[in-house]
C-alpha cells in the first residue's frame, strides 16, 4: 500500500473511533433518521380520513337515515356529533371539534320519497385547505352516488327495470401508489433530507472541530496532504450516510410499506452522487466557519430553503414562478425526483437523465469550490 | 538544523514578526523569550509551515519552508501551546495515529510508542483516554506525539505553561536527555525565566524583533554591577522612595526584597549602594540592607521589556 493510502486508513480509523466515542454525533446519526421517519411518516400526512362530521338532522325520516349511512359507509367521514341546532353545529366547527357539518332540512324524506328534489347543506371548515378540499370532493362524490341510487330506485318503482347508464364515465387509474399513501411521498423525502443534512453538518463540524480544539496544529506538521485530510474526513460520513439510507429504507418498508422498486445498487449509487453536494456544502462551510456552532449555522442556512423549495413538503409546480426557478439551485430538488421515481415508480435511469446530470454538475462543482478553499494551515 | 533569514510576517496592519534571523544547531537548546504578543507563537507557527511568511527564508534540516514543508516536517517535532491531540482517543491510540500518518509501519509503531511512553513516564496510562489526563500528563503525551518519528528539530511553544513545578522539572529532564543523548536541536519559547536559564542560548523577542541574543550568562553580564538588592520594612513605601531617586532606573519586588536597577554611569555598585542607602534612610525609609547582587534573567527580561 502506498504511504498515502496508509495515512488515509489511519485518518479514517481515527475518525471512526471519535464517532463511536462521541455520544452526540452517534445519537444524531442513528436516531435522527428514526425520529424523522416516524414523525414525518405519521404526522405529515395528506391522507384525509375520518374527518369528524357534525350532523344536524331536522328530518329524522328513513331517507335521511339512508343518506347518513352513505356518509358513514365511506371512511372519509366519522359521524362524530349529532346536534339539535345550528348554533351547536357552529360551536363544534369553531372549536375544530368537527371539521364539517351536514344539515338535513325538515321534509327531506317526503321530498325524496315523492318526486321532488331535496337539498342538504354541507358546511366545510376552510381554515385547513387540505382537509377542506378533500372533504369537499368526498362529500360531492358520496352525494352523487347516493343521488344516482335514489334515481335508480325511483325508475325501478316506475317499472323501468333497467335504469339507463350515464352517457359518460371517467375511469381513473392511479399509478404507482393507488391508495395514495402519503408515506410513499414522505419517506423518500426523508432519505434525501437526512443524507443532505447529516453529510453537510457532520462533515463541517468534523473538520471545524480539528480547528476549534487545536488538533489541526499537530495535523499540520504531519505529512498528511490536504486532499487526504478531506477524503479521510469524508469517507466515514459517507459510510454513515449510506447506513442511514438503508436504515430509512428498512423503516419505511416496515412501518409504512413503502416499496423499493429499483435495485438497491442503483439507489445507493445515485444517493452517493447526491452525497457529493451535501459533503461539498459541509466542506465549504468548514472553510468559512471558525467554530462548530458557526459551521452548523451556515449549513442550516442552506438546509431550510432547500427543504422548503425542493418539493420535500410542497409541490414545486404549485409555487410562484420565481420560487420555481430558485428551486433549481438546490441539489435536493433533483435528488427527490430521482429517489421518489426509483422507490415508488421503479423507474429506469433513462427518464431521470436530466436530474442525474444536474446532480453531477452540482456535486462536482461544489466539491471543487470547497476543495479550492480548503487549506491545511492556520491562515 | 534551523536557519531563518529576515523572516517577516504581518497580520493586516500589525507586524507580528520583523526581520528575524535565527540559527539553532544540533544539540542546542535555544530559548525564545519575550512578553506576551512579542511574536513567539507566530514565529514557531511560521517555522512549522502553519503560517506562510510575508518575507524572508526558513530552512529546516536543509529544506526550505513552506515550499518544501512536507520534507522538512519529516525532521521536525512540534508541541503547540494548546493541547492538540485527540481527547476521545487513548494515549496509545493517539501515538499510533501520529506514528502511522508519519509513515511508521505496523511493525514499527508499537515498539516505538512504548519506548516513548516509557521515556516520558506515561507507559502505565497507555489505555487511558487523553481527555482524562492531568495537564502535566497531557503535555508529556504531546511531547511523546511530537517525538514519535525521531525528529532532529523539536519546536516547543510554552510547553510548561500551567503545569506544576514537579512536572516542569520532569519535562525539562526529558528535553535535556533528548539533546544530550540524541543531539536533537530544540527551540523553546517560554515566559519563565527559570526555564530560560536552562537554555544554551536565548533570543529576546519584542514586537516581533529580536532585540538581543546570547547565552544566559552573557545576557546577565550586560547588567553586571547595576542591580542592587534592597531589604527593609514596608517594601511598598521603600519601592516608591527608591523609584523617586534619580540614581534608580527601575525597581521591582522580588518576593520579600526589591531589585533596583541603577542608571548607567552611576559609578561602582558598592558606592552607589552606599550612597542610595543613605538617601533612602534620610527620607524615612526603613532599610535593613542594600547590597549589589548578580543580575538574574528576570532583571534582564524586565530591563529589555521596558527599554
Amino acid at each position: 500500500m502506498s504511504a498515502s493510502l496508509l495515512r488515509l486508513r489511519s485518518l479514517i480509523r481515527k475518525e471512526f473511533i471519535q464517532i463511536l466515542r462521541d455520544p452526540r454525533t452517534l445519537m444524531l446519526a442513528l436516531f435522527l433518521p428514526i425520529m424523522q421517519i416516524i414523525l414525518l411518516g405519521y404526522s405529515a400526512t395528506n391522507d384525509v380520513r375520518n374527518v369528524p362530521l357534525a350532523v344536524f338532522d331536522q328530518d329524522h325520516g328513513p331517507a335521511a337515515r339512508a343518506l347518513l349511512d352513505a356518509y358513514r359507509a365511506a371512511d372519509y367521514f366519522r359521524l362524530a356529533y349529532e346536534v339539535d341546532s345550528e348554533a351547536e353545529l357552529r360551536a363544534l366547527i369553531d372549536g375544530s371539534k368537527a371539521r364539517a357539518g351536514l344539515v338535513v332540512p325538515p321534509g327531506y324524506t317526503d321530498a325524496i320519497e315523492g318526486r321532488g328534489a331535496a337539498q342538504v347543506a354541507f358546511i366545510l371548515d376552510g381554515s385547513d385547505p387540505t382537509v377542506a378540499s378533500t372533504s369537499l370532493s368526498a362529500a360531492q362524490l358520496i352525494a352523487q352516488e347516493h343521488a344516482t341510487a335514489i334515481q335508480a330506485a325511483r325508475l325501478a318503482r316506475q317499472g323501468q327495470a333497467q335504469p339507463r347508464l350515464l352517457p359518460l364515465e371517467v375511469r381513473t387509474q392511479v399509478w404507482y401508489n393507488p391508495d395514495m399513501v402519503s408515506a410513499f411521498f414522505m419517506v423518500p423525502g426523508v432519505i434525501g433530507q437526512i443524507l443532505y443534512s447529516l453529510a453537510s453538518v457532520l462533515t463541517a463540524t468534523a473538520i471545524v472541530r480539528e480547528r476549534e480544539r487545536g488538533t489541526i496544529e499537530q495535523l499540520i506538521v504531519t505529512p498528511i496532504r490536504p486532499w487526504e485530510l478531506v477524503i479521510g474526513k469524508i469517507i466515514p460520513y459517507v459510510i454513515l450516510a449510506f447506513l442511514n439510507t438503508i436504515e430509512v429504507l428498512v423503516l419505511g418498508a416496515l412501518l409504512f410499506h413503502v416499496p423499493m422498486r429499483s435495485p438497491l445498487g442503483i439507489i445507493l449509487l445515485l444517493s452517493g452522487l447526491f452525497l457529493l453536494s451535501g459533503l461539498g456544502i459541509g466542506l465549504f462551510a468548514s472553510s468559512i466557519a471558525h467554530t462548530q456552532q458557526e459551521a452548523m449555522m451556515s449549513v442550516f442556512m442552506t438546509l431550510l430553503p432547500a427543504i422548503y423549495l425542493s418539493g420535500f413538503f410542497f409541490p414545486i409546480q404549485a409555487m410562484p414562478k420565481a420560487l420555481q426557478y430558485l428551486s433549481y439551485i438546490f441539489p435536493l430538488r433533483y435528488y427527490l425526483i430521482i429517489i421518489r421515481s426509483l422507490l415508488i415508480k421503479g423507474a429506469d435511469i433513462a427518464p431521470l437523465r436530466d436530474n442525474i446530470i444536474a446532480l453531477l454538475i452540482f456535486g462536482i462543482g461544489i466539491m471543487a469550490l470547497a476543495a479550492l478553499r480548503f487549506r491545511k494551515n492556520l491562515e | 538544523m534551523l536557519h531563518t533569514e529576515n523572516l517577516t510576517k504581518h497580520f493586516g496592519e500589525t507586524t507580528a514578526v520583523e526581520g528575524l534571523n535565527l540559527d539553532v544547531a544540533p544539540g542546542e537548546i535555544y530559548g525564545l523569550v519575550g512578553p506576551d504578543g512579542a511574536g513567539k507563537t507566530t514565529t514557531i507557527r511560521l517555522l512549522v509551515g502553519a503560517l506562510h511568511p510575508d518575507g524572508g527564508t526558513i530552512r529546516v534540516a536543509g529544506y526550505e519552508v513552506p515550499r518544501r514543508a512536507e520534507k522538512a516536517r519529516e525532521h521536525l517535532g512540534y508541541l503547540p501551546q494548546r493541547f492538540s491531540l485527540y481527547e476521545e482517543l487513548t494515549v496509545l491510540e493517539n501515538l499510533r495515529f501520529f506514528a502511522e500518518v508519519r509513515g511508521l509501519s505496523a511493525a514499527e509503531w508499537l515498539p516505538r510508542s512504548m519506548e516513548i511512553l516509557e521515556f516520558v513516564g506515561l507507559a502505565r496510562f497507555s489505555a487511558r483516554r487523553a481527555g482524562q489526563l492531568s495537564g502535566g500528563m497531557k503535555q508529556k503525551l504531546g511531547l511523546a506525539a511530537a517525538l514519535v518519528h525521531k525528529p532532529r528539530l523539536l519546536l516547543l511553544d510554552e510547553p510548561t505553561t500551567g503545569v506544576d513545578p514537579v512536572t516542569r522539572q520532569d519535562f525539562w529532564q526529558l528535553i535535556i536527555r533528548l539533546v544530550s543523548e540524541e543531539g536533537v536541536a530544540v527551540l523553546v519559547s517560554t515566559p519563565y525565566m527559570d526555564e530560560a536559564a536552562r537554555c544554551n542560548r536565548l533570543g529576546f523577542l519584542r514586537e516581533g524583533r529580536l532585540l538581543v541574543e546570547g547565552t544566559p550568562t552573557a545576557l546577565r553580564r550586560q547588567l553586571e554591577g547595576r542591580i542592587l538588592e534592597l531589604r527593609g520594612e514596608n517594601l511598598r513605601a521603600l519601592r516608591s522612595l527608591a523609584e523617586a531617586d534619580p540614581l534608580v532606573e527601575h525597581a521591582h519586588l522580588v518576593g520579600d526584597r526589591i531589585h533596583l536597577r541603577v542608571r548607567e554611569g552611576g559609578g561602582s555598585a558598592p558606592k552607589a549602594a552606599a550612597q542610595l542607602q543613605k538617601r533612602l534612610a534620610a527620607r524615612g525609609g526603613a532599610v535593613t540592607s542594600l547590597l549589589p547582587v548578580a543580575p538574574t534573567l528576570e532583571d534582564v527580561f524586565i530591563s529589555l521589556s521596558s527599554e
